[in-house]
């Protein structure tokens, strides 16, 4: 019957296989191959890549990156609560406040980053401002370190966090929150006890769709932590340019997808309100 | 009590809402400084005038949009049908690698491009340019055609379709007459999103372009490397006043 359906599938197909599965497949095959004298590989199979991989010295990366992805996703629940459960509350203005929370996330990853840069640099706004008022005699390092890596990631991903945060929020029964009061639960036990415990799915969905892409983070922390807060995905991206070492590049890649898969699998299982 | 909470929650909320938008307003302000350094000392079109006439940003930009427009146009129509023919249909393995495409960190997305494209060109005697970055593009703007052409389609009664076929229609002229202009508007706002991610890619398109094919963000991030001119913040408030408008009209379509 749907003969016409079947070849409409076929473009996507064929730019899923070629443009993406494929090339995929390639760095597999790479990882196991042997780097070249003058970059590239050479037809010489070897784990070495995968056994480098568990060098203390990648450890402490993978380390610093789990580190920063979830101090990251902790502050985006800390700060994006309280702001799902005042969207959730407005009534008619919700659809303008949600908008207002999307909307920076659409415009330009770059610039947005660019904009922590400009305001955290010694001569950025901030330390002049600091110093015209003769608070600091010299600018404050408040670029290139973890903290501002952490700072733009935060900016970045907040949007993930409130989006599931406030559609979890919107289907809680405000009936719960006042049989809660009636029987005498004071506000801080309602929220620690009735809300966040209702709210756990959006919680869950929201952390795991911040520390996803913090763990893959590679332009955050070039920019913000300027090469002295290496992540995985530096340590990836330099594999492929100035180490020229492709075969672990293509190792610690295909390391940081299996770790990103493993988390999304492990997440869907126990999304049963499809919040994905 | 209880409106003194509500007023310290809607504090906290204008707090968060600065923080969101905070930055990017005072990029755009100080794209207007008569001043090179951080200090206000007037306004002025100065930093305007200066990217404009910059030959690098404008060679540069608009190999963003040939790339933007023409990735768009393809992965638009290859994404539409893609949407369209696994509405009823299912296709689970090429579904969940058009998911799997959109959680790839985009690092690991460009390194296995590039490795790909050097492979095929062993073989092919061309380099790393614009059809690189174009092909890269619209591998990775599929994804986000598929699912807002496919959240349109969900609301489309079946029955339309089924009734067009009664009536003669065949397949063809059942999408094409029928369900098409219906799903229009949700293919508009795919269109322009798709366009955006496109404009505004710098880590994968980095990987694979090749030296004729800087893109705007390569350039920005150039400049940004360098250090201060308030010519990319003049940029930055173009491409963000650019891209919200687009995003804007694309939310616009979505929900009507």
């Amino acid at each position: 019957m749907n003969r016409l359906r079947a070849w409409f599938l076929a473009p996507s197909w064929i730019v899923t296989v070629s443009l993406f599965l494929v090339p995929l497949a390639i760095i597999l095959f790479y990882s196991f191959l042997t780097r070249g004298n003058y970059g590239g590989v050479v037809l010489d199979w070897s784990s070495d890549s995968y056994r480098r991989l568990a060098d203390p010295l990648y450890g402490m990366i993978l380390l610093r990156t789990f580190w920063i992805a979830g101090v990251s996703s902790l502050l985006c629940m800390l700060l994006g609560f309280p702001l799902a459960l005042f969207i959730s509350r407005s009534g008619a203005r919700k659809n303008l406040y949600l908008s207002l929370v999307i909307l920076p996330f659409w415009t330009s990853f770059l610039v947005r980053t660019y904009a922590w840069m400009f305001l955290l640099r010694d001569t950025g706004l901030i330390n002049t401002a600091l110093q015209s008022m003769g608070l600091i005699h010299s600018p404050l390092p408040l670029l290139y370190n973890d903290g501002a890596v952490i700072l733009g990631l935060v900016y970045s991903y907040l949007p993930f966090m409130v989006l599931p945060l406030y559609a979890t929020l919107e289907r809680l029964d405000p009936n719960l929150l006042e049989a809660a009061a009636d029987l005498g639960a004071k506000p801080g036990a309602t929220l620690m006890r009735v809300i966040l415990p209702l709210c756990a799915p959006g919680i869950r969905a929201g952390t795991v769709l911040v520390f996803i892409p913090c763990l893959g983070a590679y332009l955050t922390p070039d920019l913000l932590g300027g090469g002295k807060s290496v992540m995985a995905g530096n340590l990836i991206q330099n594999q492929f340019t100035n180490a020229r070492d492709w075969p672990f590049g293509s190792a610690a890649a295909l390391a940081l997808m299996a770790i990103v898969m493993l988390l999304l699998l492990a997440f869907v299982r126990s999304d049963q309100e499809g919040l994905l | 009590m209880k409106g003194g909470r509500r007023a310290g929650l809607a504090l906290y909320a204008v707090f968060a809402l600065l923080f969101l938008h905070l930055p990017l307003l005072i990029l755009a302000l100080f794209s207007f400084n008569a001043s090179r350094f951080t200090v206000w000392q007037g306004f002025s079109l100065h930093w305007y005038q200066e990217a404009f006439h910059d030959a690098e940003l404008a060679e540069s930009t608009w190999n963003s949009l040939i790339i933007a427009a023409v990735a768009t146009v393809l992965s638009t129509v290859i994404g539409t049908l893609c949407a369209y023919g696994l509405w009823k249909r299912r296709a689970p393995v090429l579904s969940n690698s058009l998911y799997l495409s959109l959680v790839t960190p985009e690092i690991v997305t460009g390194i296995s491009l590039l490795a790909f494209y050097q492979w095929v060109f062993r073989f092919l005697h061309v380099q790393l340019g614009m059809h690189t970055v174009i092909l890269a593009h619209i591998s990775f703007s599929i994804a986000y055609v598929v699912i807002v052409v496919m959240a349109r389609l969900r609301t489309v009664d079946a029955k339309l379709e089924e009734a067009a076929l009664d009536l003669g229609a065949n397949e063809w002229q059942a999408f094409r007459f029928v369900t098409l202009p219906v799903i229009w508007p949700g293919v508009i706002a795919a269109a322009l999103l798709a366009f955006t991610v496109s404009f505004d890619d710098y880590v994968i398109t980095s990987l694979v372009a090749g030296v004729d094919s800087e893109t705007l963000p390569m350039a920005i991030y150039a400049l940004a490397r360098r250090g201060v001119s308030p010519m990319v913040n003049a940029i930055s408030a173009v491409i963000v006043f650019g891209l919200g408008v687009l995003i804007l009209v694309s939310e616009r379509l979505r929900s009507a």
